[in-house]
C-alpha cells in the first residue's frame, strides 16, 4: 500500500516536471474556456431577447449550459486521455526503469494501481479547470449543483475507464507515440460506437451502442446515477487494469 | 546462500542459458565473466527475479525465485547494466523513492540515503537532477541504489562501466570493501577486474559454464608450464638459442623477436622448475649481453581467451580441459 502511494506520488511528479502536465492543462483551459465562452454568450443573448421582448422566460441554466458543457468535456477527454496514459508504462519500459519497479519487492498491482491512480489525479487536475469556470455561472446564477456533481463523477469513473484501457496499451510498447496513437485510435471507436444504436435497431446495433463510453455519460449530465452506467464504467475498468496486470506478467516471460 | 541448479532459458528456439548450476557462498565474491551474449545479463535477471526460467531452479537466502519472489527481492540489490533511473527525479529524490520501493522503514529513510551517497560518493550531487549527471555519477548513483536497503545479496551487471580509471579504482574499492557482509556477484569484461575484486570466477560462453573455480586455481591450470622472456645482444640467434636449449630444465626455446642485434626469446619450462637463474648464468658465461629477463604470467586474459575461443578456432586441446 505504501508503494502504492510512492509511486503515485513519483508519476504525478514526472507528470508536473515534464512540460506535458502543463500542456494538457492549457489545451483543456483553451478549448474548456472557448465553449464556456460559447455558452455564456447564449444565455447573455436570450436574456437580452427576453429583456426586448418585456416577457421574462424561465431559463434553466442546468439545461441550456452546464449539461452540454460537461458533455463536451466528456468528448475532450477522449482526445486528451491518450495523451495523459501514454507514458505510463512505455516510457519505463524504453528507459529500463521497470527493471527497477520490477526487482523491488514491490506486488504488480501496486505498481499499476499506482500509475492508474496518478493519471487519474493529473485528469481530475484538469476537471478542477473547468470547474473555475462554472464557479461564475454559481456566481451569477442559480443552478442546481447535484447535477454537476455527478457531471463531475461520471467524467471521473469515464476517465477512469479509458486510462485503464490506455494503461494495458502502454504495456505493450516501448513507443509512446505508438501507445498514444492506439489509445487515441480505441477512444474513438467508443465514441463513434454510440452511432450504430441511432440507424440501427438489431441486437447486434444495441450491443454495440452499449459498448459506446459516450452514451454510459449521458445520463451523469442530467444528474441521474443509472446502475447499469456504473457497472459499466466500473467494469471497463476491472477489464483494463485486469489486461495491463496480464501484459505486466507476459513481459516477465518475454523480455 | 545463492543456490542454481540446471537453469535454463529459452526466448523463442534461442537459448540463452542452458542447464547452468553453480553456488555461491555467504560473504564471497564471484565474478560472471564471458563475451557479450553469453547470458550473464539472463542469468542475473532470473536471480533477481525480473523474469522467470524456462526450467531449472534458483534460489537465493533459501528462497525460490518462483515460488517466493518477494523474499528474494527484499534481499538483493540489483544494479542493470544501464542503471534504471529517471532523468527528471533529483538524486536525493531518486534515492528517497528507491528507500520506499525497498521497504525501507520511513524513519530510516535519511539515514540509509545519506550512508548510500556518502557510500559511493555522490553527496556533492545530491541536489543534482540526474539528466544533468554524467555516465560516471549515474553509475555511481545506480549503484547508491542497489546498497540502499543494505541487502544480503548484491547483483551487479557491469558496475565499472564507463567510469573513469579513478573512479573505477574507487569502485573495487566499494565493492571489496563490501564483501563479508553482502554476498556479491557481478558481471564483466574486465580481466584485471575480477583478478584484483573476485574471490570466485565463472565463466561463461554461449550460455553454459564452462569454467568456475577461485581465480588463483583457474590461472595455474592453464599455466602447465612455466615460461620467460630473455633479450640476449651480440648473440647470433641460432648458436643462442642452441646454447638456451641445453640449460637444465628448459624444454622449448621459441624466438620471438630480433632487432639492434638483439633477440628475444621464449624460453619454456617445466613445471616448478625455475630456469631463471641458470639461464643468466649460460647468457653470461657465452660472453653475450642479458639484456632483458622476466618471468612470463599467465593472466586470467589469456585463460578467458583460451576457454571462450569457438571451437573451429581452437588449435589443440591444451592446457585446460
Amino acid at each position: 500500500m505504501r508503494s502504492l502511494w510512492a509511486i503515485c506520488v513519483k508519476e504525478l511528479k514526472s507528470y508536473f516536471a515534464s512540460p506535458i502536465a502543463y500542456l494538457l492543462m492549457a489545451m483543456f483551459a483553451v478549448i474548456f474556456g472557448f465553449f464556456f465562452w460559447v455558452a455564456v454568450d447564449y444565455i447573455q443573448r436570450m436574456s437580452l431577447q427576453a429583456m426586448l421582448s418585456g416577457r421574462s422566460f424561465p431559463m434553466d441554466i442546468n439545461e441550456i449550459a452546464i449539461r452540454p458543457l460537461l458533455a463536451n468535456v466528456s468528448v475532450i477527454g477522449l482526445f486528451l486521455i491518450p495523451l495523459i496514459s501514454m507514458r505510463l508504462f512505455a516510457e519505463e519500459k524504453r528507459t529500463g526503469t521497470i527493471e527497477l519497479l520490477l526487482t523491488s519487492p514491490v506486488r504488480d498491482l501496486e505498481i499499476i494501481l499506482g500509475k492508474w491512480l496518478a493519471a487519474l489525479i493529473l485528469y481530475a487536475c484538469l476537471l478542477g479547470l473547468s470547474l473555475l469556470n462554472f464557479i461564475w455561472l454559481f456566481a451569477y446564477g442559480n443552478p442546481d449543483w447535484k447535477p454537476v456533481v455527478t457531471g463531475y463523477a461520471g467524467l471521473l469513473l469515464q476517465a477512469g475507464a479509458l486510462l485503464a484501457i490506455g494503461a494495458f496499451i502502454s504495456t505493450t510498447t516501448k513507443n509512446q507515440i505508438i501507445a498514444g496513437g492506439v489509445t487515441f485510435g480505441v477512444c474513438l471507436l467508443l465514441w463513434v460506437f454510440e452511432w450504430v444504436g441511432s440507424f440501427e435497431t438489431d441486437t447486434w446495433a444495441k450491443a454495440v451502442s452499449y459498448l459506446s463510453i459516450v452514451s454510459h455519460y449521458e445520463g451523469f449530465s442530467k444528474g441521474v446515477i443509472d446502475s447499469k452506467d456504473i457497472v459499466y464504467f466500473l467494469s471497463v475498468i476491472f477489464f483494463g487494469l485486469f489486461m495491463t496486470a496480464r501484459s505486466l506478467e507476459s513481459l516477465r516471460w518475454r523480455s | 546462500m545463492i543456490q542454481v541448479e540446471g537453469l535454463t532459458k529459452r526466448y523463442g528456439p534461442f537459448v540463452a542459458v542452458k542447464e547452468i548450476t553453480f553456488s555461491v557462498e555467504k560473504g564471497t565474491i564471484v565474478g560472471f565473466l564471458g563475451p557479450n551474449g553469453a547470458g550473464k545479463t539472463t542469468t542475473m535477471r532470473i536471480l533477481t527475479c525480473f523474469m522467470p526460467p524456462t526450467s531449472g531452479r534458483a534460489s537465493v537466502g533459501g528462497h525460490d525465485v518462483i515460488a517466493h519472489p518477494m523474499e528474494v527481492k527484499k534481499k538483493i540489490g540489483y544494479l542493470p547494466e544501464s542503471p534504471p533511473l529517471y532523468p527528471e527525479m533529483e538524486v536525493h529524490e531518486y534515492l528517497r523513492f528507491v528507500a520506499q520501493l525497498k521497504q525501507v522503514p520511513k524513519n530510516e529513510w535519511a539515514r540509509r540515503v545519506a550512508d548510500a551517497a556518502e557510500r559511493c560518493a555522490i553527496t556533492d550531487v545530491r541536489q543534482k537532477l540526474i539528466s544533468k549527471l554524467s555516465k560516471g555519477y549515474r553509475q555511481r548513483v545506480g549503484l547508491a541504489a542497489a546498497l540502499l536497503h543494505n541487502p544480503e545479496v548484491l547483483i551487479l551487471d557491469e558496475p565499472t562501466a564507463g567510469l573513469d580509471p579513478k573512479q573505477i579504482h574507487e569502485t573495487r574499492d566499494l565493492i571489496r570493501g563490501l564483501a563479508g557482509d553482502h554476498t556479491i556477484i557481478l558481471s564483466t569484461h574486465i580481466l584485471p577486474e575480477v583478478e584484483q575484486t573476485c574471490d570466485q570466477v565463472i565463466i561463461i560462453k554461449k550460455g553454459e559454464i564452462v569454467a568456475k573455480d577461485s581465480v588463483a586455481n583457474l590461472t595455474s591450470r592453464l599455466r602447465g608450464q612455466e615460461a620467460i622472456s630473455v633479450e640476449v645482444g651480440k648473440a647470433g640467434p641460432a648458436e643462442a638459442r642452441e646454447r638456451l636449449e641445453r640449460v637444465e630444465g628448459v624444454t622449448q626455446v621459441t624466438p620471438r623477436d630480433s632487432r639492434n642485434g638483439a633477440v628475444t626469446f621464449e624460453v619454456a619450462s617445466a613445471p616448478g622448475c625455475n630456469v631463471r637463474a641458470s639461464v643468466a648464468r649460460a647468457v653470461v658465461e657465452s660472453g653475450w649481453d642479458l639484456l632483458e629477463l622476466k618471468s612470463l604470467a599467465v593472466s586470467l586474459e589469456d585463460v578467458f581467451l583460451e576457454l571462450t575461443k569457438s571451437e573451429d578456432e581452437q588449435p589443440q586441446a591444451g592446457g585446460v580441459q
